[in-house]
């Protein structure tokens, strides 16, 4: 194939994707979930332990999952108990730190905030995130409703079911379109995040307190007790990780340039093909 | 098909590369939110004042905390923070089972008054089976028996101008070389005056034993368990919490935990 043959890449619409408000929300977000992930670990390490019920069980067996650690022949072993199954997950979890300085933690300092011992602290970083993230859910829930966002991009409609199985093998191709809007798998992954996740993780968190729990006492009879609902908001925190590293995944695989630039300044690349509409740039 | 392959060889590097030095740089830039007095943490701390003030607009005053059926009681209350107070004034009281034992109503009130523990015993009693919520994290269910705080107050007569208690306790949770450090707690008077608020001298049907507050633990069921100060002696009615401790309204509070306590 000689140069002159080769057609030129056409290139499709620049088209204005983003609204400023999920812009904003989109990046509140991100600093949000950084330090409630790291100030959340710091919680969870003043008690290393989940249970299902409304108590903990001292003497008795509810427990889920336990990180600590045991003293063995060889020495300190930081041990993980997951559904009854034992790990040795020292370096990890429960012991971590060097040979020299060994930390008895649940979390390793690398993932708190602070790096060290310090539940108060972690609490008042965690609240204040915790209100900033509701905050934000809040004006991006009120103006996706009113321009549309929500309708347009998140909620999935009958095509977007059928189109799915489609979907999914493009994107296991790495086949990856440039549309206007949202393809079928990332509909449901953000209506899954802001429908299920996101509201999941706050009303658990809400039915930690002992405050709020008499004011909405359905709250323990929804998630099954107080000691349930901090277990599943442990597990909405690992599903929103993993939502994260695969969000991350496929912004490096689609174009980071053009997502980030779709993110920052609304406006999006799309693939060559996709028909112009009133407003879009060349 | 190439171009898939370079980009997933980049993607792995990338990410190990970041992984790895996530891991060896740590998070130890933002341990200067530890730092108690840092104007950057106290911002963050305002949250807190918002939140007190969202669950007293949101909770009505009298809504009670959920009771639990006698069946929920599984195990013994696990004993945490102080357990067992070595003052000399404190084991001269237990020594003689309490006998002595007195608690006062001061500060802004009508009159100064005193209650033997047969007194508050000789008082309506209120049994309640509730959930305490440690700050670390976990949860325990126990029946609490005592006598409600809000008329006890009543006879000492609250003057108009106090906002809080401040409740005084007899054990010293830490030793610092410039002495003892006492355990004491306060709340407002909303928490003072709600119906479970209890003066508790009872736990699962027996006397309050010595490892969870004997002889009077004060209970405040919509708070976490840093608000159920054991081992109450004095009960102080002031405008200002300022003068007390480190002037945060509490042992843990003065520690860099929020006064409030209700999350």
């Amino acid at each position: 194939m000689t140069t002159e043959e080769k057609e030129p890449q056409a290139k499709g619409p620049l088209v204005y994707r983003q609204s400023v408000w999920t812009r904003v929300t989109h990046w509140v977000w991100a600093i949000c979930l950084f330090f409630l992930l790291l100030s959340g670990l710091q919680i969870f390490n003043a008690h290393p332990a989940l249970y299902i019920g409304q108590q903990s069980g001292f003497e008795f067996e509810n427990a889920v999952l336990e990180i600590g650690a045991v003293n063995t022949p060889e020495g300190p072993r930081g041990r993980t108990t997951v559904f009854g199954q034992t790990f040795d997950t020292t370096g990890v979890l429960g012991m971590s730190g060097t040979a020299e300085a060994p930390q008895f933690v649940g979390f390793p300092g690398a993932v708190t905030i602070p790096s060290f011992r310090d539940l108060a602290t972690g609490r008042v970083v965690h609240f204040f995130f915790g209100w900033v993230l509701v905050a934000a859910l809040f004006v991006w829930f009120l103006a996706s409703f009113i321009n549309g966002h929500l309708r347009r991009d998140i909620v999935p409609k009958g095509s977007d079911i059928s189109g799915l199985p489609k979907d999914a093998v493009d994107h296991a191709r790495l086949r990856l379109h440039h549309g206007r809007s949202y393809t079928p798998l990332q509909k449901l992954s953000y209506f899954a995040v802001f429908f299920v996740l996101f509201p999941l993780i706050i009303l658990t968190g809400l039915t930690m307190s002992p405050g709020m729990d008499a004011a909405w006492p359905w709250l323990l009879d929804v998630f099954g007790g107080r000691q349930t609902a901090r277990t599943i908001h442990f597990g909405v925190m690992v599903l929103l990780v993993l939502f994260f590293i695969v969000h991350i995944i496929m912004v490096l695989l689609a174009g980071p340039l053009n997502e980030l630039r779709s993110m920052i300044t609304g406006w999006y690349r799309t693939s060559p093909g996709t028909p112009a509409e009133a407003g879009d740039k060349p | 098909m190439s171009n898939i392959i370079l980009s997933r060889r980049k993607l792995l590097i990338g990410s190990a590369a970041l992984g790895s030095s996530l891991a060896l740089t740590g998070c130890d830039q933002f341990d200067f939110l530890g730092q108690r007095g840092n104007p950057v943490r106290q911002a963050l701390e305002q949250a807190n004042v918002l939140t007190y003030r969202a669950q007293r607009a949101l909770i009505g005053d009298q809504t009670l905390a959920r009771e639990y059926s006698v069946s929920e009681i599984r195990q013994g209350m696990k004993p945490n923070g102080s357990t067992e107070p070595m003052t000399p004034e404190y084991l001269f009281l237990k020594g003689q089972n309490f006998a002595n034992y007195k608690l006062t109503i001061k500060g802004m009130v009508e009159r100064e008054v005193s209650f033997s523990l047969d007194e508050l015993r000789n008082m309506p009693a209120r049994s309640q089976i509730t959930r305490h919520d440690c700050v670390e994290g976990w949860s325990c269910i126990a029946k609490w028996t005592g006598t409600a705080l809000g008329p006890v107050l009543d006879m000492a007569g609250v003057k108009p101008e106090a906002r809080y208690c401040v409740y005084h306790c007899f054990d010293n949770i830490q030793k610092t070389l410039a002495g003892d450090v006492f355990y004491y707690e306060s709340s407002d008077l909303v928490d003072a005056y709600h119906p479970q608020t209890i003066l508790s001298y009872g736990l699962n049907d027996q006397v309050l034993p010595v490892s969870n507050g004997a002889p009077v633990r004060l209970r405040i069921e919509r708070a976490l368990g840093y608000k159920q100060p054991k081992y109450l002696h004095t009960i102080e009615l002031v405008d200002d919490l300022t003068p007390f401790g480190r002037g945060k309204g509490g042992y843990w509070p003065d520690n860099g935990y929020d006064w409030y306590g209700g999350i």
